[in-house]
């Protein structure tokens, strides 16, 4: 087995998403690689949604355009999408509710609704008498979906988890006696290690709570909710402190007002919500308060597509606010990456005491990897300069804005008997308060912005491929899976190509970059945005020209087969 | 013991005779008579000569952007709850720019105090009309005298449901610490709209103009807990101004809800990453 997709499709509000992730675990739960993507749309009902799911028993980077077996819970969707299935690609629908008469090969009816009625009383069974069907078509072992369903829907009741159950059963063994034709394989669960399946935001939430964030504030906005709702969840069980804002203005100041008073703080948000944010993100960089902002990408301007992907953010958040100051931002490859990467975010943040800005995406944000359990033990809290209430009240004069060496000054926290911290968003002394001095101005600012010096040594981009290869793909970010399968697919075909890729973009690496691209011919530029943003920073901050440029801006995820086509047409030639 | 010397600060840039001085000898009389060390009190303030007055004494400090102090002294009281948080702006900061947070601040019942210096025109800009100008007043921006509305923010919190509201007078300081005292005792939000002589741009609202017109509440049968009768009372604006506490309501501060700060302060608690490792079984 190469690998297997499949993909659910229907309208909002017919339960694609539950379907999606029930198969989607289902199938982790069998050991196997697991890639899951959503595609929906900006409504609660109707319109058409699509939930696709990646199996392999070799890891899975990313998604595909491929369809092995599609099921159809309404006859929109088996008219979009019967292009995609593949040779032996297989539609399973409902005919009797999606009044489709036509019955190929390709095609296979089961009675969704009838079934759902007969066996568990009700039809919003229906879905799950599909997921039964999808299952029994690629003959996995029906015990694996029985014990997920139980597990999902017994929070719910214990006749709820059954009639689940029933239903699947129904829809498995209707399959099994009515199906006549073929499917491209056969899906068995394999010996190794079992995986989590996990998507992007549950992946950092996770990560921003093992590495110590405290407070969240938000105000919901996709694709970025995630996070907030998960911290949420788990606020009365983890001692978290999760407000949800009146505005992205509040939640910014908020995170800041945290994390001044000393815990760990962060907010999420998209472009949209970020944009509202700017005035406060200059004011943790003026009083260089620590906060974490996460920033799920979709495409803009406005409003733009607020449910589709894109990677348009990366100069706004370079420049973000008025005035010059330093920041970090990192921007995960996926969900394995963004756990991790949450943690240095956090460390960064109090080391260096600066804004940290994680850039995500929709796609990276919404969809589901299979990954190694995350391993606790690599979680390193770093406070920097952090002094305890011991240590403050050693200090004789503390003032919270000290001139250093490094540029960052110790810092204590209000509350300390005998310490008094004084912080002021207008130009201050080194006690925090106002002042007009040109002396003092100056070296105020060498202190803002150099204070990071150094840090680029810790945002080294990825190097993938073979070491020699001429062609270079260059990319950030979630289109890390895209890129990485087109290489070796390339590689494979004969084609020499490597990768250097970036989870972490500021302070921008330079020397790394123009070692990394040492002896290159082909530079090519893999990103979703019209503009190609990071192959203007990358010309600014090293002087190095792209050849290339592999772009895509319909909201649509990059994937390994749109990098590769793009290849064979424009690069190659 | 706590005293007055304690809170000294240093010098101060706002014009001779300002009301906001009246304002930082009752804010420093107030903690001091409630036993309040400098170092258990955090002042968030916003910008314009109100949000300067933290600079003028000695407490923790932080002066954040115009319009924004009270998500800044939530988050501060939430992550440490111990702390005596004020929020201290004008009426452009907290009524214009800021109108939206005071909302929901309001809504959150959360022990921040909020001393509002009211003026009644822009100080630091040089003499624009402020959110509470009264009308027909001629400005810098409104030469043809202010046609909107004043806001009233007495009026504004009770509709919200605030659980204390307050007015005092900077020219009268034994009353402002009165009322700062009582925001300090009071479990939750607590505003006080403080009337505050600008000396150099509002020749309207002066000194002498406020003392003709204000009145104590209190000193009559006046009930502080009756909503209906507060509302009626916040209307009372020209001939007669009615300072004090119009009104005052015990229910849970937002602090004391939620289930992580139940005991011990957020910022004591210790960063536990192990803990959770159990949640990826959620994942398995």
């Amino acid at each position: 087995m190469v690998e297997f997709n499949f993909r659910v499709g229907g309208e909002a509000g017919q339960g694609i998403q539950t379907i999606g992730y029930i198969l989607a675990k289902t199938l982790a739960r069998g050991n196997m690689h697991v890639h899951a993507s959503q595609d929906y749309e900006s409504r609660i009902r109707g319109g058409h949604n699509f939930f696709h799911i990646r199996v392999s028993e070799n890891p899975v980077y990313g998604t595909s355009e491929k369809v092995d077996l599609l099921i159809a819970l309404n006859r929109e969707t088996v008219d979009l999408h019967t292009k995609a299935l593949t040779e032996k690609g297989v539609a399973v629908f409902d005919g009797e509710k999606t009044k489709i008469e036509k019955r190929d090969p390709s095609q296979f009816d089961v009675p969704f609704e009838r079934l759902a009625v007969e066996t568990s009383g009700n039809k919003i069974f229906a879905n799950t008498v599909a997921t039964g069907a999808a299952l029994s078509l690629v003959k996995y072992d029906f015990d694996i979906l029985s014990e997920v369903l139980t597990e999902i829907f017994r929070a719910k009741s214990k006749q709820v988890a059954e009639d689940n159950v029933k239903a699947a059963e129904a829809g498995y063994r209707y399959t099994e006696e009515n199906f006549k034709g073929e499917v491209a394989c056969e899906l068995k669960p394999v010996e190794g290690p079992r995986r989590i399946l996990i998507n992007g935001n549950e992946a950092v939430a996770l990560g921003a709570m093992a590495a110590g964030c405290k407070f969240m504030s938000g105000y919901p906005m996709t694709p970025s909710t995630g996070i907030l709702q998960y911290m949420m969840n788990k606020s009365s069980d983890f001692n978290l402190v999760v407000e949800q804002a009146e505005d992205e203005i509040a939640a910014l100041n908020m995170a800041i007002g945290a994390s001044f008073t000393g815990v760990r703080a962060m907010t999420a948000t998209s472009g949209g919500g970020f944009s509202l944010m700017v005035e406060a993100f200059s004011l943790a960089g003026m009083t260089e308060t620590p906060v974490v902002v996460v920033l799920g990408q979709r495409p803009g301007p406005s409003t733009g597509f607020p449910t589709r992907t894109e990677q348009g953010e990366l100069e706004f958040v370079i420049h973000t606010s008025h005035g010059e100051f330093a920041r970090a931002i990192l921007a995960p490859r996926d969900a394995e990456d963004a756990f991790y990467l949450m943690n240095k975010a956090f460390n960064i943040a109090e080391r260096y005491q600066i804004p940290v800005v994680v850039l995500t995406d929709e796609y990276l944000a919404d969809s589901y990897w299979t990954v190694d359990r995350f391993d606790f033990s690599k979680i390193v809290i770093d406070r920097g300069e952090l002094l305890s209430e011991e240590e403050a009240s050693k200090i004789k004069d503390y003032v919270r804005h000290k001139f250093t060496e490094s540029g960052v000054s110790p810092r204590a926290l209000p509350g300390y008997p005998g310490v008094l911290v004084v912080t002021d968003s207008d130009e201050h002394t080194e006690d925090g308060h106002i002042t007009e001095s040109a002396e003092i101005r100056v070296k105020m600012v060498q202190k803002r912005v150099w204070k990071t010096k150094g840090l680029e040594k810790e945002m080294v981009p990825l190097s993938y491929g073979p070491e020699k290869a001429g062609t270079v793909f260059l990319g950030w970010g979630s289109t890390y899976g895209a890129i990485r399968e087109a290489v070796d697919l390339l590689n494979e075909e004969g084609f020499e190509v490597r990768m250097l890729h970036f989870n972490a973009l500021w302070p921008f690496p330079t020397d790394a970059v123009i070692d990394a691209l040492k002896g290159s011919e082909k530079r090519v530029m893999i990103e979703s945005n019209a503009t190609s943003q990071l192959a203007r920073v990358l010309r600014a901050e090293t002087g190095i020209q792209m050849t290339n440029k592999i772009l895509r801006y319909d909201g649509r995820p990059i994937t390994s087969n749109y990098i590769i086509q793009a290849f064979k047409m424009e690069v190659r030639a | 013991m706590v005293t007055l010397k304690d809170y000294q600060g240093g010098e101060t840039a706002w014009c001779p005779g300002c009301g906001n001085f009246g304002i930082l000898t009752a804010v420093k009389k107030a903690l001091v008579e409630l036993e309040i060390s400098p170092h258990e009190v955090l002042m968030v303030s916003g910008i314009g000569q109100a949000g300067k007055l933290p600079h003028y004494m000695k407490c923790n400090l932080f002066n954040g952007l115009h319009g924004r102090t009270l998500p800044v002294a939530t988050a501060a009281k939430l992550a440490n709850h111990r702390l005596h948080v004020f929020a201290v702006g004008g009426d452009g900061d907290g009524y214009g720019e800021g109108g939206n947070h005071l909302i929901h601040t309001i809504r959150r019942n959360i022990g921040v105090k909020y001393l509002v210096h009211n003026n009644q025109i822009y100080g630091l800009t040089k003499g624009q009309a402020s959110p509470t100008s009264d009308l027909g007043f001629v400005t810098k921006s409104t030469p043809r005298g202010v046609v909107s509305t004043p806001l009233n923010p007495i009026a504004l919190a009770l509709a919200l449901g605030a659980s204390f509201v307050a007015r005092s007078f900077s020219g009268d300081v034994p009353h402002l610490v009165q009322m700062i005292k009582e925001a300090v005792n009071h479990r939750g939000f607590a505003l006080i709209d403080i009337l505050q002589p600008c000396v150099i741009f509002n020749h309207l609202n002066t000194f002498s103009w406020y003392r003709e017109r204000v009145y104590k509440l209190g000193e009559g049968d006046y009930d502080a807990t009756d909503g209906l009768a507060a509302f009626k009372k916040a209307q009372e604006w020209g001939e007669r101004i009615p300072i004090g506490v119009f009104y005052k309501e015990e229910r849970p501060a937002l602090e004391e809800l939620f289930p992580a700060i139940e005991d011990v302060p957020l910022v004591k608690q210790k960063i536990e990453s192990r803990q959770f490792e159990k949640l990826i079984e959620e994942f398995m």
